[in-house]
Order: structure tokens, then sequence, then C-alpha cells
């Protein structure tokens, strides 16, 4: 919705006109999206099912990495976000939350990680009178 | 619930009322019936008065069920004065009871009241008073500096404000039903879990918090979508008003930052009704990653709370100075730098649980770069008055106010923000001071400077001068009474929330602080006359023109109050100062080619909704499950039948539109000839 449409318009709230930018989205989009987001949950859910990686911590890891490309998934087929839509606002709220979303989570991994390591004490019981 | 004996429902009653039983109401203490029957009384005297006067039918179709923007934030402006009574009345009970529990004395609370006091006045003036306010103000003022007709989503405003109205009273029915959390403001578990917290108190905390929390969200989302999209032709976003753009930038940090809370007050519900172990001390959990995220929540709160009346000063002060606001662009910058760095500053709450050097010497730092963009502000607010033809007006009265004190609060800000120097300061009093210092200093002197700005505007009179002047000295000598003893007692180590005290030479200071808050009462109830006797005068204080203080941006283009349509026409702006531009340039209004004027439709179900909330949010913290069930089913369902209501606006007809403009350009003319 351009200002001029608001204008002429008098209230934005009747504005169905989709002249906004905004992508919504084809019955092609929508399966590769489905398809996508099945195979990106199958193959974690394969992978601790079966355990067939021996080391635990790399499983976690592959299991995050699909997570991330998962969220990005979802954003661009069923979101329909672009770099362009909506005057780049879109774009901008995205890297926003997602400076938010990362100060948050390493902030609060690296505020916990040093609590315990200088908090939580060793309970060595052999020394105990 | 003290010490009797607790009875517990069994059988059918428990069904019914889970652990709601007779003695959960506090029949046996005297303060809390006495509260009660003044309480019923003034509901009975109020509910009688609107019936005699045949008010319900105007208050529901004119207010409750309004959507237009201006009605709810007047009615935000209500709940936050109203909730500030209570909030404040607990504040004069703990000041009370400090300045007498000395020598064996042990004062007039019994320490689970006294508990209770202090938790409700930190959560209701933060939620329920300073929120309200705070929003109130935004919806109010924000749709007319940019020329729009509305918010975003008009239904959606209506809703919000009903669920911040649920969350207060929530917090309120704590006071007669059962009891309010005895934890502090901010619940910290393990003391806030359900072994040491056994009781109804932190789950009406957490059920007020996480309705009132949903209006707070859906109000963020709404205005940032009112400014982002509905923005008058010509106003690009550094066209904007100042106080738009801190607008802006607080209900970012809202959308951003209450998903954090409610998550965590998800947590922790989860900790106290299905016995799961995120915060316990056991069993893998750990009570500081409540903190941790709490205040991850938290320290965006207050920016949340002062950015916006960073923007009323900016514009109070270039309006009265009149001038055109001093580093408009370094102002936006230094607001959208307070914006990013307040999420990078949440351990400075708790630099003594034991992070470490390099931790806190990171917050420490990151702090202490905060009051850069903000020192900023601070001049470019005296560089606006700088050789400015300055009106002491009241808004004005309180800006200077508020430059005089904040300036103090942040400097023992930045002290606190020095690790070494918290280890000593945590927790003390001299915290309590601190944060008193800016959120009085700030948030409150910037509410009242709004309020005496935007008064004429949303009323179409002025506040009277002389009531306003004792409100103001009253709040601003009594601010300095009650918090200066706090410094110095905090100084000397006396911590936060004791009930008693040993040492018989502090007491002089709790008395002092006690004679501040006297001081503030009075600031307060002359507040309160102000308003009645500003009613009372309104003929000689009546504003015709629409302008009463010269002022600048777009909302003063239009007349006091505004129509419902706020402008005829969609105003197209070239300037900054938008409305100081139009009338340098002689602006003339236009004086027809009306057209019929599409708005939204009043509708009910937000109130409905916030009603099944409120009853959702009760039967959860009392274990009526039947009821829970039902209300959640009753509100999926209005919710669902809404969408179905396809008759949600009409066309205000040219005719009225004409009749209200001729009106107001009949007045002007009156004005013009006078």
């Amino acid at each position: 919705m351009s200002a001029d449409a608001h204008a002429a318009h008098g209230h934005g709230h009747d504005d169905h006109g989709h002249d906004d930018g905004r992508d919504h989205g084809s019955m092609k989009s929508y399966l590769i999206g489905f398809f996508l987001s099945v195979v990106l949950t199958a193959i974690p859910f394969w992978l601790v099912m079966t355990g067939v990686i021996e080391n635990k911590n790399w499983t976690i890891a592959i299991v995050v990495a699909f997570a991330v490309v998962q969220i990005v998934v979802h954003m661009i087929y069923f979101l329909h976000m672009k770099t362009t839509s909506d005057a780049g606002w879109t774009m901008m709220a995205l890297i926003f939350t997602i400076i938010i979303v990362v100060i948050a989570l390493s902030g609060s991994l690296w505020v916990m990680y040093h609590l315990n390591v200088n908090m939580m004490p060793v309970h060595d019981m052999r020394n105990m009178p | 619930m003290s010490d009797t004996a607790v009875v517990a429902n069994t059988g059918l009653a428990k069904f019914i009322f889970g652990r709601l039983t007779l003695e959960s109401f506090p029949y046996h203490e005297p303060i809390l019936v006495a509260t009660f029957a003044m309480v019923a009384l003034g509901g009975i005297v109020l509910l009688a008065a609107l019936t005699y006067f045949k008010l319900w039918g105007y208050l529901w179709k004119e207010w409750f069920t309004s959507v237009d923007h201006k009605k709810i934030g007047i009615m935000y402006m209500v709940l936050g004065i109203v909730m500030l009574l209570r909030g404040f009345a607990d504040a004069l009970m703990m000041r009370a009871q400090q300045a007498m529990a000395f020598n064996g004395s042990d004062g007039f609370l019994p320490a689970h009241h006294y508990d209770q006091v202090f938790t409700a006045h930190g959560v209701i003036m933060i939620f329920f008073v300073a929120m309200p306010l705070v929003t109130g103000l935004m919806n109010y003022i924000v749709p007319l500096q940019i020329g729009a007709r509305d918010v975003s989503f008009p239904f959606l405003n209506n809703f919000s404000f009903w669920m911040t109205t649920g969350g207060a009273i929530l917090v309120m029915m704590s006071l007669f039903i059962g009891e309010f959390a005895k934890t502090g403001w901010l619940a910290y578990p393990p003391l806030s879990n359900i072994g040491y917290s056994p009781d109804v108190g932190v789950d009406y905390y957490i059920w007020a918090l996480q309705v009132a929390g949903v209006g707070t969200t859906l109000s963020g989302i709404n205005l940032i979508a009112t400014i982002v999209k509905m923005r008058a032709p010509g106003m690009t976003m550094m066209k904007m008003p100042i106080f738009t753009w801190t607008s802006l930038c607080t209900n970012v940090l809202i959308v951003a930052s209450f998903p954090i809370l409610t998550a965590v007050l998800a947590l922790l519900s989860l900790d106290r009704y299905v016995g799961t172990n995120f915060f316990t001390n056991d069993l893998g959990g750990n009570p500081m990653m409540y903190v941790n995220l709490i205040w991850i929540w938290g320290h965006p709160e207050v920016y949340i709370l002062i950015l916006p009346l960073f923007g009323v000063f900016s514009e109070v002060t270039s309006t009265f100075s009149g001038k055109k606001l001093f580093g408009y662009t370094s102002m936006v910058y230094a607001t959208l730098v307070i914006t990013i760095l307040s999420y990078l500053v949440w351990l400075h709450h708790f630099f003594t649980m034991g992070s470490g050097a390099s931790v806190n010497s990171f917050f420490g730092i990151t702090t202490m770069i905060i009051s850069i963009p903000t020192g900023a502000k601070i001049f470019n607010w005296l560089f606006t008055m700088y050789r400015g033809r300055i009106r002491f007006e009241l808004p004005m009265m309180w800006t200077i106010a508020f430059m005089l004190t904040f300036v103090i609060g942040g400097m023992t800000g930045v002290l606190l923000a020095v690790p070494p120097a918290d280890f000593v300061l945590h927790n003390s009093l001299f915290l309590i001071a601190h944060f008193h210092n800016v959120i009085i200093g700030g948030v409150v002197f910037g509410i009242f400077a709004a309020i005496n700005f935007w008064f004429p505007k949303a009323f179409g009179f002025k506040l009277d001068q002389f009531w306003g002047k004792v409100s103001f000295w009253g709040w601003v000598l009594g601010f300095y009474f009650a918090f200066m003893p706090l410094y110095a007692l905090g100084l000397m180590g006396v911590t936060r929330r004791l009930r008693t005290f040993d040492d018989p030479s502090l007491q002089i200071f709790f008395i002092v602080a006690a004679f501040g808050a006297v001081l503030i009462a009075i600031g307060i109830g002359a507040f309160l006359v102000q308003i009645a006797v500003s009613i009372w005068n309104r003929e000689k204080l009546r504003d015709t023109t629409g302008d009463p203080w010269n002022a600048r941006t777009l909302e003063w283009a239009t007349s006091s109050p505004p129509p419902d349509y706020n402008f005829a026409f969609t105003p197209v702006i070239h300037d900054n100062d938008s409305w100081w531009d139009m009338k340098r340039r002689g602006y003339v209004r236009p004086l027809e080619g009306f057209r019929p004027i599409h708005m939204p439709k009043n509708t009910g179900t937000g109130l409905i909704l916030s009603v099944l909330a409120t009853a959702m949010g009760f039967a959860l913290i009392w274990y009526i499950w039947w009821l829970a069930a039902l209300s959640f089913v009753a509100i999926v369902g209005v919710a669902i039948f809404h969408t179905f209501n396809y008759n949600r606006d009409f066309h205000i007809p040219v005719e009225d539109v004409i009749r209200t403009e001729g009106e107001r350009t009949k007045l002007l003319a009156a004005q013009a000839a006078s």
C-alpha cells in the first residue's frame, strides 16, 4: 500500500489491492516447500532413531544445521519473504530478529557457562572430613 | 492465609471451586477488610451513579467498544492513573512501615503482608501504571502525528487495551481473594517455585502478566504497522516527528522482548503446574537461568518505558523554546543505538551471581556505553533551549525537572555499572534510589509533561495552571525528599525489602523518606484536583484554535478534540516540523470538496475476549479446571466467530464531515475576529 493509495482510499483497511510487492505463492512453490520440509524433518529423525553416526555431538550438530535450513525454507516458501517485499521492511525485521536471537542465545550460553565454571563446586568426596 | 489452618476442599467442592475456600478471603486481616469496605463502598457509589445518570449505554457504545485510537488512548491513561493510586498506596504503606519499625517495633504490617505490598508495588507500577500510560500516549498521539485516521488494526487495539485491563483486574482481585506474590516484582525462583510458594500469589503474578502481555505485544505490533505503513504522503522516515520515532523504537523493543517474558513465565508455570524442573535447584534445573532470561526482557523493558518520554521531552522542548529541535538526526540515531544496546546490558542486573570477570566487564562496559547516546540527547535538549525563547509553561517545567533529576539518576546508574562497585551496592537501597530516580525523574515526569502538553488536544481545554504547579512541586520536592535518603542508606549498606531495623540511627532517614512520600501524595492529589478544576473551568480554559501552544507537529493541525476521522483530508508533508512548516507557508484549511470517510466500526468482541481470558486466568490460579477449559474453548470460539463478522466498517456521511468542518471554520473565524 503506497502513501498515495492511502490518501485516495482515505482509510487503509479496505485496501485489498495486491500492489504491495508481496508474493502469495503458487501451488508449485507450496509443494516444493512441503517436499523440502518433509525431507529436512525426515533426515534428522532417521539420524536420531537409527544412530548411524557414532558421535552424538556430530548428530546434534547436524540436526541443528537441518533445523536452521528448515527455518529458511519456511520463510521463503510459506511466509513468502523476499529481500524486496514491503520495500525491504520484511528483510530489516528479519535481520533485527536474527540479531536479537543471536544476542539472547549466545549471551545466555556464555553467561551460564561462566557461571557453571565459576560457581559449581567440584564434589570431591575423598577429601571430606 | 497466614497462620490459619489451611482448610482444603474435597470432593465436589474441590471440583467446583478448586483450591478456593472461605479461608481464601482475608476477613481476618483488619487492614484488608477496611480496604475492602472502602473499595466496595466506592464501587457501589460509582455503579449506582452510572445507573442513575443512565451512563451505561453511553460508556458501552462510545468507549468500551470503541475502536477509535483516541478513545482507547484515553482509556489507557485512565487505567494507568487508577492503578497509580493503588501502586502509590502500597508505596505509602511501605514508607510508613519502614519509618515505624525501629527499636523493637514490628511496624503495622505483618511480614507476609509486607512482602505482598512491595511485590505488588513493583508489579503494578511497571506493568499497570507505566506501561498503560506510555501505551496510551503512543496510541493517542502517533496516528495524529503521522496524519493517519486510526491505527493499522483498530479492533486489535481495543482488544489489546482490554487484555491489559484484564491483567490489572487479576492483580486487584488478589487483594481480596487469596493473596499476591511475596517474591519481589520479578518472582525469582527458587522462591517462586511451588515448593517455597505453594499458595496462589505467584500464580496471580504469572497469569496477570500473561494476560496483560498479550495486550502489550499486540499493541506493539499494531503501532509498528501503523508507523511503517500509514504515514501521510511526503513523511519519509527522516521527516517523522521525534515522538513517533521513539514510539517506533519502543514498539520494536516490545515486540522483540515481550515474547521472552512470556516464554520465561510459561516455563515457570510448567515448573509450578506440572512439575518440570527448568528453574528448580535439583534434577538439572537452574534458577539462575530464570534470572538471566527475565532480564533479557527486563532491561529492554526499562527502555520501552523511557524512550517514548524522550520523544515527549523533545517535542516539548522545541515547542516551548520556539525552535526546531537541535540535532534531529543525532536524536534519531541515538534512539536507534539505545534500541540495540538495550539488548546488550542485561547482566548488569546480576553481576553478583558469579559469572566472573570477563562476563562482568563486558556487560559493565556496554552499560557505560549506553550513557553516551543518552547524554547526547540531554545535550540536544540543552542546545534546543539555548538562545530559544523559552516559555515556562507546565510541560516545560516538567521537562526541566526531568533534565536535572534524570542526570543524577544517570550518573548513579553509571556508578552501579562498575562491577566492583555493584558488589557493594547490589540489592541495596542505593539501587532502589537509582531506579526510582530514573523512572520517576524520567518516565513519571515525562508522563506529566505529556499530559499537560496534550490534554488540550484530547479534550479541548487546557489544564489549570495553579494546581498543575502544586502537583509539580509536590512531585519534584517529594521525589528528592523520598529518595536522596535512600541513596545515603544504600551507601551505608542497608538492603532493600527489609521490614524491621535494628540500628536506631537509621530511623531519621526513613522518616525523611516517608515525608517525601507524603509530598508526592500531595502531588498526586493536586493532579486529580487539577483535572477536576480544569473540567469545572473548561469554558475559561477552552482552546478553540486546535493549536494552543503554537506547536510544531501535525496533531496540532486539526481541531481540539480532533474529529473522529482526525483529518478531513490527509495532509501532505514537506518538512520535519510539518505543522510549523504549514503555518509558515500560510497553509489554508480546505473548506470544500469533502468526501465521505471510511471508518472501522465499533465492536464488543475485544471486551468479551478479555473477560474470558481473565476468567481463564482466575480459573488457572485457583485450579478450577472446568472453568479454565470452558473459558479457553469460549475464547477460541468467540475469536473464530469474530472472523465471520464482515460488517466491520461504515462511511461517515459527507454531510457530517461538512457540518463538523463547518463548525471548526466558524470557531476559527470567531477566534480570528476577537
